[in-house]
């Protein structure tokens, strides 16, 4: 059994696990934060996505004990309250999913693309960088177009801030 | 996945002694091979010693035109350097195009080498830019380190710590990405230094990565896309599987040696 101990979402948690266990089984079984999806046994659809020290990361190919220690954002922590984070935001005014089992992982990619890459994201860009991210329902479509409007808010928000 | 026990190295000595310490262990870096294999129970470690907090395996330098990345350089870290986007801009190209994003965060070179899958981009480019390869016993000419599918000169005990290689003249990647997993179903590494043209080919050939020594020839009297007209490539020796036959892989390789040649 390992002893882990994590930031998640800003707050410190800490739990008995067996050193198998995986991080998103951590998240969702420990935790009880079962925003982060498992969508694939072979770690290639992205519905794990979360963050680990500030990068996207796939929560099902990696164990709870390579992440004690570090830095954990999931899905239930971009929202600040009842407000959405703009990404969050983005998806929901521009119809960027249907059934919603991509989107925790699309969203914590979004965010991550958008840091990257801040405003310089052009739609080639958001595609490419979507590889790792699969969606069954929408065609990808308005997952592009609700990226590139989140990049613009927060390109713009940056701009006015600076 | 079936039970094993984590253990965090902090150091390269202290690695080993994990290593050695256990009834099978294996060393874990990004993961991003080891740990899907391990869930699928392909891969049953008693042990696994994770790497990722090794300092002696981290960093790029280029110095004296001599490029040394270590081991647990994430792809993502190979991508982004401004230090191989000026020494070697292929080499990063490469980079940027393994998997995507979140396996780029994690993945890392010494994993990819050492895993040598018939079908990774990174060896290719070891064999071009006749790479050595180090571990924590020896160097190793990437010539003598890539033996065979999935296997490698290293020995159980041994550790790879970093690659280096000289900075070519120039060099290019091309790669055509199965559409489904975008590992290379033909990938083309070509570098020219001096008068010298080394071709690593990765994807193809039913015996894992290999260099085109034709290839190689015909480019060292002329350095163009044309000197590949008159060679060719032996369907005999190309993977066949669901994704394509050998007699397509071989026209591949040849279609990806030109255009690795017209970009470099
Ligand atoms: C969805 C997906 C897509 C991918 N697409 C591509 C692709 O397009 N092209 C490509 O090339 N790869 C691809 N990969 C593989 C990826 O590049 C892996 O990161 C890489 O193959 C292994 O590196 P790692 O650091 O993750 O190694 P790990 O998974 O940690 O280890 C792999 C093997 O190497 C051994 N090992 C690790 N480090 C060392 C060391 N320092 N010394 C000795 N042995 C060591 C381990 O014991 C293990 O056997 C993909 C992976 C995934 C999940
Ligand atoms: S559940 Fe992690 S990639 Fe599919
Ligand atoms: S919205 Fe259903 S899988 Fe993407």
């Amino acid at each position: 059994m390992a002893s882990i101990s994590m930031t998640v979402n800003g707050r410190t948690v800490s739990g008995e696990a067996e050193d198998r266990t995986l991080l998103v089984e951590f998240l969702r079984s420990n935790l009880a934060l079962t925003g982060t999806h498992v969508g694939c046994d072979t770690s290639q659809c992205g519905a794990c996505v979360v963050h680990v020290d500030g990068k996207a990361v796939k929560s099902c190919t990696m164990l709870a004990a390579q992440a004690s220690g570090s830095s954990v954002t999931t899905i239930e922590g971009l929202a600040n309250g009842d407000v959405l984070h703009p990404v969050q935001k983005a998806f929901h005014e521009n119809h960027g999913l249907q059934c919603g089992f991509c989107t925790p992982g699309m969203i914590m990619a979004a965010v991550d693309m958008i840091e990257r890459h801040g405003g310089d994201l052009d739609e080639a860009t958001v595609r490419s960088e979507l590889e790792g991210n699969i969606c069954r329902c929408t065609g990808y479509h308005n997952i592009v177009k609700s990226i590139l409007a989140a990049a613009a808010e927060i390109g713009g928000a940056r701009q006015a801030a600076e | 996945m079936y039970a094993t026990n984590y253990h965090r190295a902090s150091s390269l000595s202290e690695a080993e002694q994990m290593l050695a310490a256990a009834e099978e262990g294996k060393l874990l870096s990004g993961g991003q091979t080891l740990i899907p294999t391990m869930k699928q129970r392909l891969a049953a470690p008693t042990d696994v010693v994770d790497l990722r907090h090794v300092a002696e395996l981290k960093g790029i330098s280029v110095s004296g035109g001599v490029v040394k990345i270590g081991a647990g350089t994430t792809h993502a870290e190979v991508a982004g350097s401004a230090d191989i986007q000026s020494a070697c801009p292929a080499l990063a190209g490469l980079a940027s195009h393994i998997g995507d994003p979140h396996v780029r965060h994690m993945g890392t070179i010494g994993g990819s080498i050492a895993n040598n899958d018939p079908a990774a981009d990174y060896p290719s480019a070891m064999l071009a830019l006749n790479a050595t390869i180090h571990t924590n016993k020896r160097e190793i000419a990437a010539d003598d380190f890539f033996v065979g599918m999935f296997e490698t000169a290293l020995g159980d005990d041994e550790i790879v710590t970093a690659v280096s290689f000289e900075a070519p003249d120039s060099a290019a990647y091309q790669k055509f990405p199965n559409p489904a997993s975008r590992y290379a179903m033909a990938g083309v590494f070509v570098a020219k230094k001096g008068g010298t043209v080394r071709v690593g080919v990765t994807g193809a050939g039913s015996d894992g990565v290999y260099r085109a020594s034709d290839m190689e020839q015909a480019l060292s009297g002329s350095f163009s896309p044309d000197a590949l007209d008159g060679v060719s490539v032996d369907p005999g020796g190309m993977l066949s599987d669901i994704h394509g036959t050998a007699e397509y892989r071989a026209h591949l390789v040849k279609v990806m040696a030109k255009r690795a040649v017209a970009a470099a």
